[in-house]
């Protein structure tokens, strides 16, 4: 056994949780703006012109990681949603529900510039493909989560509600995902696996990367600013936002810093 | 003794379920006219070819029925709820499993059948050949039981929300997807005579895991609603 000398599960409280997301915010959030700064350079200017595409691939850099968030973070939010449930974890359910909006973001965007790319790359904005369409009905499951949990009055039962539902969803995520696949597919195979060797050139490759992390960082510190908003939001009677307790904490918290 | 009771209870429930229908029957009827106009309305917008509708027939039916099946769904659990009887459900010995169970075999036995005993004649209208026609009916027979399954655990979830209707359909039926898919396809296999088989397992193993899973989180959909 380690001696830790930080008591981690400390941390699980919204209470605790809040001043330590504070101090955070503003580091992830800088890192994330330097990354699409220098992520967005590279993509248009230091990376080649594609032999086939021309330029109009350089909507991928964006496209790629907005699609990949959008999978990932579904699945970290049913994560997320379960723990909350099955251990009464409550900050872990704020979680979930803020990183469902982010996630729907991501997956609209995903969505958005993949028809802009297909537009002159397969000469049409919308093919009805396999991973098109299953992006589509990721998003759909996104929608339906969201519109579930704020149609629910009750915080405690919209977070079991979602995460029921975010449960089932992502039991029937690979069966939509093969279901779809039925049909022939017009979507060019992954380049990017993890374990041959990448079909996609590295200075290609770099930028995308870069933007894949900028993303992920963009994320964390949108969701916790978000889940900063809903501690507020529903604690208020439980943790007091006083100048004493931010100052004990040595945080930059909620209205102290203006 | 307590395997006897249990499915004593579950008989009570599908007898009772079933009771409560005959004594309501515009409700199922009603379901059940709401599918044939959603069909008819097809030939109506898109127009009289043949060969046009003979082709989207299946999709057309699935779809309807797939509709109508979700509309007969919010009434699943929604009068026992108001009148309390759900909460009685929820404290007796017997697992709730098995009242899910008894109340979606009850569901289909009422909205179900006749959806699936009607849509031959629907298909002919939409010019299917007799081979399509019992496929349609087979994987409909397959596949209704599927939606009520996966519908009924978002009847559990919206139960007593406002705007449940709406935000019942928008929670399952993106679920659905997969059964429409495969159920379509089977039918769609016998308009260019291929074989329906590989959709039909297909079909027949998401009917399985639903039957085994979908009560469960029923369960606990229902558990959470009820709190």
């Amino acid at each position: 056994m380690s001696r830790s000398k930080i008591h981690w599960y400390k941390y699980a409280s919204p209470a605790h949780f809040y001043p330590l997301a504070n101090k955070l915010i503003p580091w992830v959030a800088t890192v994330a703006v330097v990354l699409f700064i220098l992520g967005i350079y590279v993509a248009f200017f230091v990376a080649p012109t594609d032999f086939q595409q021309g330029d109009a691939y350089r909507v991928l850099f964006i496209h790629v990681p907005a699609a990949w968030m959008g999978m990932f973070l579904y699945i970290l939010m049913a994560v997320y949603a379960v723990i909350g449930w099955a251990f009464n974890v409550r900050l872990s359910s704020m979680m979930a529900s803020s990183l469902s909006i982010t996630g729907a973001m991501f997956t609209c965007l995903a969505l958005v510039t993949g028809s802009l790319w297909g537009k002159p790359t397969w000469g049409t904005w919308w093919v009805w493909d396999a991973r098109t369409t299953s992006t589509l009905i990721l998003f759909f499951l996104y929608i339906g989560f969201i519109s579930l949990q704020s149609v629910i009055d009750d915080p405690r039962r919209a977070d079991r509600a979602g995460a029921v539902l975010a449960l089932v969803g992502v039991i029937n995520v690979p069966v939509i995902y093969f279901s779809v696949q039925w049909w022939n597919t017009l979507h060019q195979g992954a380049t990017i696996r993890f374990l041959s060797q990448p079909t996609i050139a590295t200075r290609m490759l770099i930028p995308m990367l870069v933007m894949l992390s900028a993303c992920w960082l963009y994320s964390i510190a949108v969701v916790l600013i978000r889940l900063c908003c809903i501690i507020v939001e529903r604690e208020q009677s439980s943790v007091s936002f006083t100048e004493e307790s931010t100052r004990e904490n040595g945080a930059i918290a909620w209205g102290a810093d203006k | 003794m307590n395997t006897r009771s249990q499915f004593a209870m579950f008989r009570w429930i599908v007898w009772r379920d079933m009771t409560l229908a005959w004594r309501r029957r515009t409700d199922a009827l009603s379901t059940l006219f709401f599918f044939v106009i959603v069909v008819s309305l097809f030939p109506l917008s898109i127009g009289p070819e043949t060969q046009l509708l003979r082709s989207i027939a299946p999709g057309v039916v699935w779809v309807a029925a797939l509709l109508a099946s979700m509309l007969s769904l919010g009434r699943l659990f929604a009068n026992d709820y108001v009148d309390g009887t759900l909460e009685q459900m929820l404290l007796t010995p017997q697992p709730l499993y098995l009242i899910v169970l008894g109340k979606v075999l009850a569901q289909w036995l009422v909205s179900g059948i006749p959806l699936i005993v009607i849509s031959p004649l629907l298909g002919v209208q939409l010019g299917l050949s007799q081979e399509s026609l019992l496929m349609l009916a087979a994987s409909l027979l397959l596949g209704i039981p599927v939606l009520s399954l996966i519908g009924s655990i978002g009847t559990a979830l919206t139960l007593g929300l406002r705007g449940s209707g709406v935000l019942l359909s928008l929670l399952v039926l993106p679920l659905c997807i997969p059964t429409l898919i495969f159920g379509t396809g089977a039918v769609e296999a016998t308009l260019i005579s291929a074989s329906p088989e590989a959709n039909i397992y297909v079909l027949g193993a998401v009917f399985v895991l639903t039957v085994v899973f979908a009560p469960w989180a029923t369960c606990a959909a229902l558990r959470i609603s009820l709190e």
